[in-house]
């Protein structure tokens, strides 16, 4: 057992290394791309984008630890917002409309947690249900209004710096918070049974660990996470809409993973997420720097989701030397042919389109 | 009527048989219900026309829901059905503009062809690289979404560019019924057919329900695998072919956050998100139920932005009306096998 634990250490300092191999290889991509990259200010300010992902990771990487899943966090963070723009358009103090959004959050995320832990119901499929129904509170809230105007107070959560210097007020918060949640997984009992849970809830439950209780706390804690975050991204708007923050679960998700903890939970480490976190925020920041869309750079971020867990798997075939069937070779050609033609229309057929006047 | 797991002898099995048909006769008096409350409220409910419509509204879901079902049999989800209905939407209204005189038998073939190689790339990644299917599909969610981009370059194709006969594909009438639900129909038949009468379809129920088991059986997991995500995506190749064709465009955006639905009308119809169990009935009158739930809050004026709440609310009433049904059961039975 000792051992198995040795073993997945070194692999987490491996994987980690990789990270930051690769942090420091798009780094210097990015700083030949631009002279303005290595700029303090610039990099200070570009990480504003990437603090409410951050916020929301911490208590992912928990949940996720524990081999379940929070698809609502998103939704969550709209409806937060957008109680708390609701409000405070109803005339009410922002910080009272706040708390009573960050209150409610709480109880969104014990609904997960009590259906999850108590009802023992699958967690995809609650998340899933509650995803959908946060964020149709929020639409029946604002409906198609948008609530703005908020006290500079308040705009100070996303758009202040601390002091005379260039660091974003929420790149504070974010990294008290990571240290915090870093600290609980790795060096406390609760982080302790996470793993616990994560590698075998059922010795986990024989051995007293109070599992319900501690997935109630880890879907509270992730709605109240997620309802911070919302604060901070509509401070940093200027303004709340129903769909505020749609679809970042999945981002929160692919940068969990991408930091090498086991979507079926037991292993990975804070570290490694944190370094994901930088990792995808800077290869943003880069293809920001050559004119790519967003969605497009969605598609690296989904290509390097799928080639981390690809390509270790690939590498060990390769290292047991799997001699090479003679069976694979009509599927693999046929794979090849297929990718082939596939592409070859795809630039085809786009030519044909966007070639004209 | 319901295709169903492996062994009916075993409490397993016929527990879970009871659970969907329990489900499916539920739904059905829920719609019941649903439809008389709407139709006092609405006179215009209960007619003929608004029937079409509600038909006409889900028969995509329906298409694409029943590709999910089978992949969430097998203990898989495929999260990327939005984002291939998007991309071969997209690629078959741009080929559509370039040659409007190909005709539509072609026009759908080349929407299932493309769609059947982006589903087969999730079905290899998964299958032959071990990648958990909901990390995949959700790469392969952001890289197709990002390959529309890359390919339209921003651009959209608008009705006045596409030809009449494009149209005519899902909205034509030649048999006296839209195409559309002619096409829903007959993909329903035949997964149905599929899952029921065939050894392949029987293999995927039984990689979902017990994947060692299936195994020592000499079922080949890897294959059956593949063949799901397969399908999912060659019917999302049909469905981009019928998106494009019934909204007459083609958008960076098209059916994104589809999958949230598609993975919606299985649950509220009694597909177990666990794999192993769920039936193409059941699937359909999910499907059904959503449909009539958006029609009813539209004709019944209230605020259509309850819609996203209310499908919330049927999926976790889903969810938790399963778990305890189960587990009732599960009681029963112990105790008279005792």
């Amino acid at each position: 057992m000792a051992r198995g634990i040795g073993a997945l250490r070194r692999r987490a300092v491996r994987w980690e290394g990789l990270l930051i191999l690769l942090i420091l290889v798009v780094a210097g991509l990015n700083s030949r791309l631009s002279p303005y990259f290595l700029d303090g200010t610039n990099l200070l300010r570009s990480t504003s984008d990437f603090l409410e992902l951050g916020i929301m990771m911490l208590p992912m990487v928990f949940i996720i630890v524990t081999g379940n899943i929070d698809l609502s966090i998103a939704s969550t963070l709209g409806l937060s917002a957008s109680l708390m723009g609701w409000l405070f358009m109803a005339g009410w103090n922002i910080w009272l409309a706040a708390a009573l959004a960050l209150l409610v959050s709480g109880g969104a995320g014990l609904l997960n947690g009590v259906l999850i832990a108590r009802m023992r119901l699958p967690a995809l499929a609650v998340t899933l249900g509650t995803l959908s129904f946060y964020r149709g509170l929020a639409y029946v809230l604002l409906g198609d209004q948008a609530a703005r105007g908020y006290p500079d107070a308040f705009a100070y959560l996303g758009q202040g710096t601390l002091g005379q210097t260039q660091v974003p007020f929420a790149l504070l918060v974010f990294v008290v918070l990571a240290l915090i949640f870093g600290l609980v997984l790795h060096k406390t009992t609760f982080g302790r049974y996470l793993y616990a849970i994560g590698n075998n809830e059922a010795a986990a439950r024989y051995a007293g660990v109070p599992v319900a209780r501690i997935k109630i706390t880890l879907y509270v804690l992730s709605a109240v996470m997620a309802a911070l975050a919302g604060f901070i991204l509509a401070a940093r708007y200027g303004s709340t809409r129903p769909d505020i923050g749609t679809g970042l679960e999945l981002t929160v998700i692919t940068i969990t993973v991408l930091g090498g903890v086991s979507i079926f939970g037991g292993s990975g480490t804070m570290v490694g997420a944190v370094l994901a976190l930088i990792l995808v925020g800077i290869l943003r920041f880069g293809m920001g720097l050559v004119n790519l869309q967003g969605p497009v750079q969605d598609t690296v971020i989904g290509l390097l989701l799928i080639l981390s867990i690809l390509l270790p798997w690939l590498g060990s075939r390769l290292a047991a030397r799997l001699e090479w069937r003679r069976a694979a070779l009509w599927p693999t050609a046929g794979a090849v042919l297929v990718a082939l033609l596939f592409g070859l229309f795809f630039f085809w057929s786009r030519g044909l389109i966007l070639a004209r006047p | 009527m319901v295709a169903n797991t492996e062994a009916p002898a075993r409490p397993r099995g016929r527990l879970v048989q009871a659970v969907v048909r329990f489900r499916e006769v539920g739904i059905l008096l829920f719609i019941v219900g649903l439809s008389a409350l709407v139709s006092l409220r609405s006179p215009a409910f209960l007619t003929p026309s608004n029937f079409n419509d509600i038909l006409l509204n889900i028969a995509i879901l329906v298409i694409v829901a029943l590709a999910q079902t089978l992949v969430i049999i097998t203990r898989g989800i495929d999260l990327s059905v939005g984002s291939m209905i998007g991309l071969t939407a997209m690629m078959v209204a741009f080929t559509v503009v370039a040659f409007p005189g190909l005709p539509a038998p072609l026009v759908v073939a080349l929407g299932l062809a493309l769609g059947a190689a982006l589903g087969g790339v999730n079905g290899l990644i998964v299958a032959r690289g071990g990648v958990p299917p909901i990390i995949a599909t959700l790469g392969t969610l952001s890289i197709y979404r990002g390959l529309i981009f890359l390919y339209s370059g921003g651009t959209w194709i608008t009705a006045d560019k596409l030809p009449p006969s494009f149209r005519e594909i899902a909205k034509g009438t030649p048999l006296g019924v839209p195409n559309l639900i002619l096409f829903a129909v007959v993909v329903a038949a035949a997964v149905y057919y599929f899952l029921t009468y065939t050894r392949t379809g029987r293999d995927i129920y039984a990689v979902g329900s017990n994947p060692d088991a299936a195994r020592f059986a000499g079922i080949p997991k890897e294959r059956v695998v593949f063949l799901v995500f397969l399908i999912s995506g060659l019917l999302c190749g049909l469905a981009g072919v019928l998106w494009a064709s019934r909204f007459e465009s083609a958008q960076t955006n098209t059916a994104q956050g589809f999958e949230l639905q598609t993975v919606a009308a299985p649950v509220v119809g009694g597909v177990n998100i666990f794999g192993g169990s769920g039936s193409v009935l059941g699937v359909i009158l999910g499907a059904f139920l959503l449909g009539i739930i958006n029609n009813a809050l539209t004709l019944g004026q209230i605020n259509p932005f309850w819609q996203l709440a209310v499908q919330g609310l049927l999926i976790l009433l889903a969810v938790i009306s399963d778990a305890t049904i189960a587990r009732r059961l599960q009681g029963l039975l112990t105790r008279r096998s005792r």
